[in-house]
């Protein structure tokens, strides 16, 4: 089909595939990115929030024409039991400047637009097209791709495996391992359409500004996971992500629990008469620093959430996507700029740039914190939230009942549910985990 | 049709799909007895794809398929399942994502 031999080709075209495409070409390489949806993001779900610092080290003036919902004024941490909520919550006017830093997006917009620049860059996209197969050569260095299309085989110096988390050719390819039940999270998301003044409304907003909800507790039913709320210009994005690993021991059904974090008194009367245009379904990479894959290998990289690269304390993904993706063509650049080959001692740059970054920082920060929250589900997503409703409620309730009473009641609770030493070793563990 | 299947079906209407008929990108291989992760699936399966039947064996009909991985995860090491991507431009093909 396609005779011609190209620098790279990039598979996937979601954030990191896009990232790695666009930097290739603005550097004058000739590639091709090939995505198996109808359009670039007609497979690809996210939340979204996209984090703007990260883009612009791409596109510096992404916001002149890039497809942005709101730009995020307020955040709410919440912990949720059946009947209330308690958290934190964070608005700051400083979030109202210039070049804000925080943005709700729809996938398929963006990455619409997103591949546009790709292709202005120079790249050549090639959508409805699914990547079997890796071609190797004798030496196995991979050399390219087989595709559904007829005519075979397409060549290219390198590949770069943006193919998503669930990683099909590299994990065929013994690449790297398949992701484990218990370092992916199923994530299940319906959009909610209602008029923007309504959103405006219920959240307090101005227009362009958005607020976003974040939720542990006895909504994911003592399985490890999160819910979220996201405001968009005229839409709420709601969902639920929890272990697969948990979904498959708890056999829960992701769209009941979808439904009861929608009926939760918290949660109803903000998405009261909204219209639902789309229920989707996604994995989310979970497994932190230790679920790292090898990065690089002979005429290859590996990018973005096939590369696990997802900090779940943080709930960012996409900008570590488009990061790895920038770095990896970088890398590849220089490599090219000074005519070696593509072998793995040569793209190891990819992961000593990769190393410096934040990236692999954060990662490395919270490496112990995927163990202590997914061993211990229970604990942290139903037993303490539910102790912290009980708290505020005694604290708030006046009932004439004197006030040292009412704080032994609430130690006593978390001692019953608890123990001391429990207490003790949850909270030790935390901070080892965080540190 | 139980109220969880008819719920699970409105939901999936909302969603555009161009269906690969006759080609399903996900098989179920027979077994005598579906594994723990196999049965789960019935379950867990955000589209419902998953069924048990009477004969109990767990069936699938992919076309509602979000195309997650799920089930993969879950059983394809054990062989119990054959899983691809569709054909490039069949599947679910999301308006928002």
């Amino acid at each position: 089909m396609i005779k011609e031999k190209f620098d790279a080709i990039v598979v996937g075209a979601g954030m990191s595939g896009n990232a790695a495409a666009y930097t290739m070409a603005s550097h004058g390489l000739n590639v091709l990115q090939l995505e198996r949806g109808e359009y670039p993001g007609s497979k690809n779900v996210q939340g979204a929030i996209m984090y703007a610092n990260m883009l612009e080290e791409i596109i510096p003036d992404f916001r002149d024409d890039a497809p942005l919902e709101r730009h995020l004024v307020e955040q709410r941490l919440w912990v949720m039991d059946d009947t209330s909520h308690t958290g934190i919550h964070y608005r700051s006017d400083d979030f109202n400047e210039a070049k804000p830093n925080r943005y709700t997006i729809i996938r398929a917009q963006f990455d619409k637009w997103f591949s546009r620049k790709v292709r202005e860059a120079g790249a050549t996209v090639l959508c409805e097209t699914t990547v079997t197969e890796l071609v190797r050569d004798a030496k196995d260095k991979v050399v390219g791709v087989r595709t559904d299309r007829t005519g075979g085989e397409i060549f290219a110096d390198v590949v770069v495996l943006a193919e998503g988390v669930c990683g099909l050719l590299g994990t065929r390819a013994g690449l790297r391992e398949m992701p484990r039940p218990k370092s992916v999270a199923l994530a299940v998301k319906e959009m909610h359409f209602l008029p923007e003044e309504v959103i405006e409304q219920r959240f307090g907003l101005k227009a362009g500004e958005g607020c976003v909800i974040e939720a542990v507790g006895t909504i994911s039913r003592s399985m490890a996971g999160l819910g979220f709320l996201y405001t968009n210009r005229e839409s709420i994005s709601l969902g639920i992500g929890c272990l697969v690993s948990d979904f498959a021991a708890s056999m829960e059904s992701p769209y009941v629990v979808l439904d009861t974090l929608k009926n939760h008194p918290s949660i109803r009367p903000l998405i009261a008469g909204s219209e639902v245009k789309e229920y989707a379904a996604h994995l989310i990479p979970e497994g932190g620093y230790k679920a790292i894959p090898q990065l690089f290998g002979d005429g290859w990289v590996v990018v973005g959430d096939a590369a696990q690269l997802n900090n779940a304390v943080h709930r960012e993904g996409s900008n570590l996507a488009m990061t790895s993706g920038r770095i990896a063509a970088e890398a590849i650049v220089q490599v090219k700029s000074r005519k070696r080959p593509m072998t793995k001692q040569n793209l190891a740059l990819y992961k000593t740039m990769l190393n410096k970054s934040f990236v692999i920082k954060d990662l490395k920060k919270y490496k112990d914190m995927p163990d202590l929250l997914h061993t211990n589900s229970r604990n942290f997503f139903t037993t303490y939230p539910q102790l912290m409703s009980q708290a505020a409620q005694n604290f708030m309730r006046v009932d004439g009942t004197p006030k040292l009473d009412k704080e032994k009641a609430t130690t006593t609770a978390f001692i019953k549910a608890r123990s001391r030493w429990g207490l003790l070793s949850d909270m030790v563990r935390l901070t080892f985990a965080w540190r | 049709m139980t109220i969880a299947a008819s719920r699970i079906e409105e939901k999936l209407y909302q969603n555009r799909y161009l269906v690969d008929s006759g080609r399903p990108h996900i098989k179920v291989r027979r077994h005598q007895k579906p594994s723990a992760n196999l049965l789960a699936l019935t379950r867990v399966c955000p589209a419902q794809c998953y069924e048990l039947t009477d004969e109990g064996q767990v069936e699938i009909t992919a076309d509602g398929c979000m195309e997650c991985g799920t089930c993969r995860i879950l059983c394809e090491a054990s062989g119990e399942i054959e899983w691809n991507y569709p054909r490039g431009g069949f599947g679910v093909l999301f308006k928002f994502g």
